[in-house]
């Protein structure tokens, strides 16, 4: 992992409010080579900000400042919008929590797949409809040619996902970002979704950056793991580690999740005063 | 006693049927939780006995009374629901007291605004969130109001529907302790509609695993702890979960 492919440094997102300035993320700084991060913490941490400020989608009022902001040497901070679209989705794309809401209602699953593609390559027709059915295949749908033709509310949640996973990987990005890609679907789904994910990242050698507020699940699926609590980075270790995490903050996280073989007559809460960031 | 009680229960949506055929039995001041994937017909069953929904044949016994589905206003009293969404399901122009006082209005029951306080406390929130709004209040505050509400008019039957899962771990269990406390201390029955099978470990005594419509299995807690349920297809939700904790 010695080529860098996102190097952040500094990163601080902020929003004016009547009080104020007010950093939702504050002054965070990681690098990514061609691997698999995982960004955990609860709402109002700061996770998706993180996520969204590499894709410069944070609209006005907020503010995205950087001492650093790059991705494979181009300085995201830098860019036109005009030439951040060209970045968006070829090289970096991300997979939204929601196939319902992320997807377009009105267009068939091929025609939307097919936009991602010729947003970014000038291709013919039938060599896109190859390409569009080809990436079904690759995302286990089976009878893609069926499945092409349907609109996103006659497919499943699970199949909704994995779509977005196909349009997001179909421009062949060096990127992905996945914000939450599974916490709208049902449990026995989601291992296949991940599975997924984690199967076409390492195949075409691509990185990852998995947004979650499941840590047990984000161990399974990550190299390593930055744990984020209001804005800042409060913990960073290897996904094998987390077990032994170090910081109140992350223990008190993997303890709150109920076990299966459940004995615990209360579960223990988060003393939110133990650290002052909230 | 049994608090509930269904006897070949099929709910249709718009003669289409979702439920075939459920059979069980809660006892009284008992815990249940129906499991199963989005679809299974797990949230249609509350609904049947909530009655927001009246489509249904066979029959449902609520301690021990028959229930009309064209008329229920009696049984209404003393069952209340819990929804998924604390921001959906909270009037988001009504203060808190507005809320809590709307069950007392619809049943008639007079009050001077103890019974609010009462419930303010008992599910942990401080009286100055009485007059406040929704949006002023955080998820998880927004629950404990669904819960308060819920529990106003000392219902004897709690309907949970995935009460925790719109929530973050941490606040989850707080909510997941709320619960257990208050069960323990008003006698609650517990009908709790999840995905999650260590909620379900957690907050039931039985539980009643469903796929496509019918109840595939009902097994105790220890039964499940130990890994002991008996249909493949609990076995395969139950190796989902121990897969996703890395064991």
């Amino acid at each position: 992992m010695s080529e860098k492919l996102l190097e952040v440094q500094d990163l601080r997102v902020t929003f004016p409010t009547h009080r104020g300035d007010i950093d939702v993320v504050k002054g965070i700084s990681f690098d990514l080579g061609r691997e698999r991060l995982a960004i955990v913490g609860e709402s109002g941490s700061g996770k998706s900000m993180t996520g969204r400020s590499i894709l410069r989608l944070i609209r006005s009022p907020g503010r995205v400042t950087a001492t650093k902001l790059k991705f494979d040497n181009i300085d995201l901070l830098d860019q036109s919008e005009k030439q951040m679209r060209a970045l968006r989705g070829a090289r970096i794309s991300m997979v939204m929590q929601d196939p319902k809401y992320s997807l377009n209602p009105v267009l068939t699953i091929g025609e939307q797949i097919g936009e991602a593609l010729r947003t970014h390559q000038n291709l013919p027709r039938k060599q896109v409809h190859d390409r569009v059915i080809d990436m079904l295949d690759q995302v286990r749908i089976n009878d893609p040619d069926r499945v092409a033709k349907l609109y996103p509310h006659e497919v499943s949640g699970g199949m909704g996902q994995r779509i977005m996973i196909a349009m997001m990987l179909i421009p062949e990005p060096d990127l992905l970002i996945a914000d939450e890609p599974t916490s709208a679907l049902d449990v026995s789904v989601q291992a296949q979704v991940l599975d997924l994910i984690d199967g076409l990242i390492q195949q075409k050698g691509m990185g990852l950056i998995i947004i979650s507020h499941d840590l047990n699940l984000v161990a399974n699926y990550a190299d390593r793991v930055l744990v984020m609590n209001a804005g800042e980075i409060v913990e960073e270790c290897d996904a094998s580690a987390l077990k032994d995490a170090q910081h109140p903050y992350t223990k008190g996280l993997l303890a709150a999740v109920p076990r299966i073989d459940e004995t615990r007559e209360e579960l223990p809460t988060l003393d939110r005063s133990q650290w002052d960031a909230t | 006693m049994t608090a509930i009680d269904l006897k070949d229960l099929t709910i249709s949506y718009s003669s289409v049927p979702v439920v075939h055929g459920a059979n069980f039995s809660v006892a009284d001041g008992e815990s249940f939780a129906l499991v199963g994937e989005s679809g299974s017909g797990k949230s249609t069953i509350l609904k049947a006995i909530s009655g927001l929904n009246d489509e249904w044949t066979g029959e449902i016994k609520l301690f021990g009374e028959k229930i009309d589905p064209k008329n229920r206003t009696d049984i209404s009293r003393i069952t209340q629901m819990v929804f998924q969404d604390p921001y959906g399901s909270l009037h988001p122009r009504k203060t808190v007291d507005t809320i809590l006082n709307e069950p007392l209005a619809i049943h008639g029951i007079k009050d001077d605004g103890t019974r609010v306080l009462e419930m303010l406390s008992a599910v942990g929130l401080d009286k100055r969130y009485r007059f406040r709004y929704p949006h002023q209040m955080s998820g998880g505050q927004r629950q404990r109001v669904a819960i308060a509400r819920a529990l106003m008019i000392k219902p004897k039957l709690l309907l949970l529907d995935e009460p925790t899962s719109a929530l973050d771990v941490s606040v989850q269990a707080e909510i997941l302790n709320l619960l257990k406390k208050l069960r323990k201390e008003q006698n609650l029955t517990f009908l709790l509609v999840t995905h999650d099978l260590p909620v379900a470990s957690f907050l039931c005594d039985r539980l009643a695993v469903m796929k496509g419509g019918e109840i595939v299995e009902i097994a105790s807690r220890e039964q499940m702890t130990k890994g002991e349920l008996k249909a493949e297809y609990s076995n395969e939700l139950l190796g989902v979960h121990a897969q996703k904790l890395g064991a």
